[in-house]
C-alpha cells in the first residue's frame, strides 16, 4: 500500500497516531522507505532502521496500554555530532573512525524519553566546520532542490544532512547544531525551518564540541509549530553542562497563538549590503510588508559593529576549536596512526585524521592563542564580541525581534567555493552576529528565487525569549503561505 | 599580517599536526590572507571594553565534589585503539 505518512509533520503525525489513524510502525516504515528512496542525497551516514523498527513496535505497545508519551513514535534524524549510545558517531571526521559512544547526549535522551525514535545519523561538515557540507569525510550532500538537468547543489552546512533529509520529506524533524549559522543557513538553502535557541537553553552535554561558547542544538522541521514542539522537549536545565541555563522553559505552543499586532520588528541597517542579490533584497522587502500588513510596527535599527562579527568569529571559533580538538590524540578513542613515540603518534594521527578545513582552523586557533599573539587577537576579538552584544542590547530596547535575510544567496553548486575559504566564510555573514551574542534566531522558508531555489528570512530574538521569536515566526510563516516541496523529495 | 615559514612550522608543532615541507609556503600564504581580513578588528575602539567571558548572564554553579556516574572503565576502554589490563596503550616513552 503506497503511503504518504513520511510527508507528515511532527504535529500532524502525532495527531494521526493519537487518533489511531496510523501506527508508529507504519509511520517509521514510510520514513525508512523515503530515506532509501533519497539515498542519492547522501544525507544519512548511519542507518538506524532496524533499531527504529523495534522502537516503533514498542511505541505502538505503549499507546495500546494508554502510556503514550508526547512524541511517542515520531521518527527524528540526528546530526552525527550528537553522541548516540551504541550507534557510531563520527562528526564527519576520519579521526572518529570506530568510535561508538557509551552514552547519549542530554538533548537526544530527552527526545527518546518523550517517545521519539532515532531514524538516521545525518551527514555534516567535519566537526561542523563548513557552510556547504563539503568537508565531510562521507562526501558532499546533494540538495534535494538541485535541478534534474543541472549541477548538484550544496544543502548548506554544517547541518546539511539534517536540512536535506527534512526537505526531502523523509523524516518529520531532525536535530542540528548551530555555531555560526549551521542550522539556519542550511535551513534557508533547503527550504525548511531551522531554529537556533538561546545559548544555554539546550544542554551541550554529549554533543561533540566545536566552539563551546557558541555551539547550540536545535531543530530542523517543516513548520514553526513543529520547531516549537521539538524545542519544548529538548530545552531545559542540565547540571552536566556548566553553561546550561537554570530557567523554566515557557509553553511554546501557546506562544504560537495570537497575532503580531503591535509587535515591534527592527530592520538592521547594516545588513543592507551593496552586494546583496536582488532576489534576497526583494524577499526581505516582502517580509517587511507582510509584518506591516499583520499590524506589526516596523522600524530601522542600527547594529554598528555588524561588519566585525565575521572576523571576530574567525578568531573565537578556531581558538576554541583548537583547544576542544586537542583531545583527538589517537590514544583513547577513534583513529590511530602508527608512531615511533607518543608525540609522533599524535602528530601523524592528527595529520591523517583531520581534513583540510579542520587542520586550517586548528592552525588559526593555535596561532591566535600562542604566546605573544593572545592579546592582539583573542582578547581583542572577545572585546569586539562584547561590542556586538551591546549593539543587540541597544536594539532590543527599541524592538522585540529583528528581521533579516538568513543567507546572502540561495544554494550554490558543489565545488563552487571550496578553493576559497574566505568566500565560504561569507555565507554566515547574517547568522554569525546573533551567535556571538548568544541570541535565539530562526530561519523561515519565505520564497523562491529566479532559479526556483528556496530563500529564508531570519528572525532574531532577545535572549531566552524564544516565545516571542516563535510567535513572530508563525506570523511570517502564515503570510508566506504554502511553500512548494523540492523535486527531489519522496 | 604575513606569517613566515617559521611561524607556520612553529604553530603546526604546537597543535601537533604533521606538515610536509612542501605545504608550508602555500599554507602560510592562505593563513596570511585570512589574517589580513581579520585585521579589520583593529579599527574597533575597544578601550575599556571588557572581553566577553560569559555569553549569557549567569553565575557558574558549584556542585558537590562527588562521583555522580562511575564504574564505567571497561565501557570507556572499549573505544580505545589499544588497551591492555585496564589501561590505554601508547608507544614506549622511556627506552
Amino acid at each position: 500500500m503506497p503511503s504518504d505518512l513520511h510527508r507528515l509533520g511532527v504535529a500532524e503525525a502525532t495527531a494521526r497516531l493519537a487518533a489511531g489513524d496510523c501506527s508508529a510502525v507504519e509511520l517509521v516504515e514510510a520514513c525508512i522507505a523515503a530515506q532509501e528512496a533519497a539515498a542519492g542525497l547522501n544525507a544519512v551516514v548511519t542507518d538506524t532502521a532496524e533499531q527504529a523498527r523495534t522502537a516503533a513496535r514498542h511505541a505502538d505497545q505503549r499507546r495500546q496500554r494508554n502510556e503514550a508519551r508526547p512524541l511517542e513514535g515520531i521518527p527524528v534524524a540526528v546530526k552525527d555530532i550528537f553522541c548516540t549510545r551504541g550507534v557510531a558517531t563520527t562528526a564527519g571526521s576520519r579521526i572518529l573512525d570506530g568510535f561508538v559512544p557509551a552514552y547519549e547526549s542530554t538533548v537526544g535522551a530527552k527526545l527518546w524519553d518523550a517517545g521519539a525514535i532515532l531514524l538516521g545519523k545525518t551527514n555534516m561538515d567535519e566537526f561542523a566546520m563548513g557552510s556547504s557540507n563539503e568537508t565531510s569525510r562521507w562526501g558532499p550532500v546533494r540538495n534535494p532542490w538541485s535541478p534534474a538537468d543541472g549541477p548538484a547543489l550544496v544543502p548548506g552546512g554544517s547541518s546539511g544532512g539534517s536540512a536535506a533529509i527534512v526537505a526531502a520529506r523523509a523524516v518529520p524533524a531532525a536535530l542540528g547544531t548551530d555555531t555560526g549559522g549551521s542550522i539556519r543557513q542550511p535551513a534557508s538553502f533547503c527550504g525548511v525551518v531551522g531554529l537556533k535557541p538561546t545559548y544555554g537553553r539546550c544542554s551541550r552535554w554529549g554533543i561533540i564540541a566545536f566552539a563551546s561558547s557558541l555551539d547550540q542544538a536545535g531543530p530542523l522541521t517543516r513548520s514553526v509549530a513543529d520547531a516549537a514542539l521539538i524545542l519544548q522537549h529538548i530545552a531545559g536545565f542540565d547540571p552536566k553542562d556548566s553553561t546550561s541555563a537554570d530557567l523554566p522553559v515557557p509553553d511554546l505552543h501557546s506562544a504560537l497563538q495570537g497575532d503580531v499586532k503591535g509587535l515591534r520588528v527592527g530592520i538592521p541597517a547594516e545588513y543592507r549590503l551593496d552586494t546583496l542579490p536582488v532576489a534576497v533584497g526583494d524577499l526581505w522587502e516582502r517580509g517587511i510588508a507582510w509584518f506591516r500588513a499583520a499590524g506589526a510596527e516596523l522600524s530601522d535599527v542600527s547594529l554598528p559593529h555588524t561588519r566585525y562579527a565575521l572576523p571576530a568569529y574567525y578568531i573565537v571559533a578556531p581558538a576554541e576549536a583548537s583547544a576542544n580538538l586537542a583531545r583527538y590524540d589517537g590514544v583513547r578513542f577513534g583513529r590511530r596512526s602508527t608512531g615511533e613515540d607518543p608525540d609522533d603518534l599524535y602528530t601523524r594521527t592528527r595529520r591523517e585524521g583531520f581534513g583540510e578545513e579542520v587542520r586550517r582552523r586548528i592552525m588559526i586557533g593555535g596561532y591566535v592563542l600562542s604566546e605573544g599573539y593572545y592579546d592582539a587577537y583573542y582578547l581583542r576579538a572577545q572585546q569586539v564580541r562584547t561590542r556586538i552584544a551591546e549593539d543587540f542590547q541597544a536594539a532590543f530596547r527599541e524592538v522585540d525581534v529583528l528581521l533579516t535575510p538568513t543567507a546572502p544567496s540561495s544554494a550554490f553548486p558543489q565545488g563552487a567555493k571550496t578553493d576559497d575559504p574566505l568566500a565560504m566564510y561569507v555565507n554566515d555573514i547574517f547568522t554569525v552576529p546573533a551567535s556571538l551574542a548568544g541570541l535565539p534566531a530562526i530561519s523561515i522558508p519565505a520564497g523562491l528565487d529566479d532559479e526556483r531555489l528556496p530563500l529564508g528570512l531570519q528572525l532574531i530574538g532577545r535572549a531566552f525569549d524564544e516565545a516571542t521569536l516563535l510567535q513572530a515566526a508563525a506570523a511570517l510563516e502564515a503570510a508566506v503561505g504554502t511553500v512548494p516541496s523540492p523535486a527531489g523529495s519522496a | 599580517m604575513a606569517l613566515s615559514d617559521d611561524d607556520v612550522r612553529r604553530v603546526a608543532e604546537l597543535v601537533r599536526i604533521g606538515l610536509d615541507e612542501s605545504e608550508v609556503k602555500p599554507l602560510g600564504e592562505e593563513l596570511s590572507r585570512i589574517f589580513s581580513w581579520i585585521e579589520a578588528l583593529r579599527e574597533v575602539d575597544v578601550e575599556d571594553v571588557a572581553p566577553m567571558t560569559s555569553v549569557v548572564e549567569m553565575q557558574l554553579r558549584e556542585r558537590d565534589d562527588a562521583v555522580t556516574e562511575g564504574d564505567c572503565r571497561d565501557r570507556i576502554l572499549g573505544n580505545a585503539p589499544a588497551a591492555d589490563e585496564g589501561h590505554f596503550v601508547v608507544p614506549r616513552v622511556i627506552e
